[in-house]
């Protein structure tokens, strides 16, 4: 299998009808993992960007930073799809957006959390000097100079879902992991190989994203020091 | 639910069975597809780390590519390489290796910033040569935060071999796919819990070499 085969199955992929209507077409699969994904993601930094700021500003509760970190990284994503979608039961998309979820909070949580304990102590000093209340000193000081560690979080956590959502494929879900699981369980070569370029494509396009969200969210004068 | 989450005869049938998917067999195949990329990863990134220490401008553009493959799904790569390496441990190992990589190269660098620029002048005044001065004063320092990340790169590792599964090639990852299309728990349960021990053994073993390999840090702690 050279790379002559590689293209050929490209051709083959892209250039087939069959993807480009009905259930299957391109743009739907990828609108279903961008709806999924985006889901999951905006679901999980609802729960994870307050709590870890929360937990930043106190200092209380750091436990459950450190445990959801760890957690996060040594369970393994298929072994927890596939328990919790037998578990809850098959058909509806709550079941497979769980899991999801539960593996985009850890990296927003923690690099919240960094971002707001990691502040410089005089920072936090002055602004409590200048008058400013407790929550004052959170949004106005703090948070701003947090801001690139909220960001990589949110931009691992993207990174995740993206890969899990595609994963879930196996589990039911649709999205472009469909190609990818379809292809192998047909043996259609092609379909596996130009699924699992959409979603590198994908992956790179949030990466992107992200990257350039940093260059316009983030303060010039915070980035100019990390 | 009348299935119980963990039918213990099973497991006392299926630790081994002699079969090439008995849970013995399932877990050696897991740990070499998950230890290969670590110590490989290991091996590759000192150097490329050392570089990226000593010559400024490679750090941001090696960075910045081990940010993206990063960003890539596993999944994604095991099918892309199928097609160049086919169903074989290989297919897993190397996208693995790459994210070991992604990892371990800026702890090396981050390791090598560590050290104070007062420990590097005063092992140049003591007359230590470079190569010797590298291995004898800055790599002890860089230490901990290297082997930081080698916690996290062997971490992930494990949790992500399974993820081969889909491939034929996941170690204990194939017990979710037998649990998934049987609708049986125990596999499932018993692959999670395999997976999540096998992570915790080798994040103690990581600790226990840090202990080791740095001893002046126990005394002042």
């Amino acid at each position: 299998m050279g790379e002559e085969n590689l293209v050929n199955w490209l051709i083959e992929f892209f250039g087939s009808a069959e993807y480009w209507s009905g259930d299957d077409a391109i743009p739907i699969r990828l609108l279903q993992h961008l709806e999924y994904s985006f889901l999951a993601f905006a679901i999980a930094a609802l729960i994870a960007v307050p709590l870890g700021l929360l937990i930043g500003h106190t200092g209380r509760g750091a436990v459950i930073v450190v445990v959801s970190a760890n957690a996060a990284r040594a369970l393994p994503t298929l072994g927890l799809l596939v328990l919790v979608v037998l578990l809850i039961g098959v058909g509806t998309l709550w079941p497979v957006l769980i899991p999801l979820i539960a593996l985009a909070v850890p990296p927003i949580l923690v690099n919240t959390y960094e971002g707001i304990r990691g502040a410089d102590p005089d920072l936090r000093d002055a602004a409590y000097g200048m008058g400013l209340r407790g929550s004052q000193v959170l949004f106005r000081a703090l948070l701003p100079v947090a801001l690139p560690l909220i960001l990589l979080g949110l931009r691992l956590s993207a990174i995740t879902v993206v890969a899990t959502a595609t994963v879930a494929a196996y589990v039911g879900l649709g999205g472009l992991g469909r190609y990818i699981i379809d292809g192998l369980a047909t043996k259609n070569y092609a379909e596996v190989f130009g699924g699992a370029v959409l979603v590198v494509l994908l992956a790179l396009a949030v990466q992107a994203g992200f990257t350039l969200l940093n260059r316009v969210i983030v303060s010039p004068g915070v980035r100019q020091v990390r | 639910m009348d299935e119980p989450l963990v039918r213990w005869d099973w497991i006392a049938r299926n630790w081994d069975n002699g079969g090439p998917t008995s849970v013995k067999v399932l877990l050696e195949n897991h740990i070499v597809m998950a230890f290969v990329p670590v110590v490989a990863g290991l091996l590759i990134a000192i150097p490329l780390g050392l570089a990226c220490a000593r010559y400024r401008w490679l750090y941001q553009p090696t960075v910045g590519i081990m940010n993206v493959v990063y960003s890539l799904p596993s999944l994604a790569l095991f099918s892309i390489l199928l097609s160049v390496t086919g169903l074989t441990q290989t297919t897993v190992i190397i996208p693995l290796t790459l994210f070991s990589l992604a990892v371990l190269i800026p702890a090396v660098v981050d390791g090598m910033r560590s050290v104070p620029d007062h420990v590097r002048q005063s092992a140049v005044a003591m007359g230590f040569q470079p190569v010797s001065r590298l291995l004898r004063v800055e790599l002890p320092i860089a230490v901990p935060v290297v082997l930081a990340g080698l916690r996290v790169a062997a971490v992930s590792s494990i949790s992500l071999v399974s993820v081969g599964a889909l491939i034929g090639q996941g170690g204990l990852g194939y017990l979710f796919i037998d649990g998934w299309q049987r609708q049986f728990y125990t596999p499932i349960v018993v692959g999670i819990v395999l997976v999540v021990a096998l992570a915790l053994v080798a994040d103690l073993v990581i600790i226990v070499a840090q202990r080791l390999l740095t001893p002046w840090a126990r005394r002042t702690s």
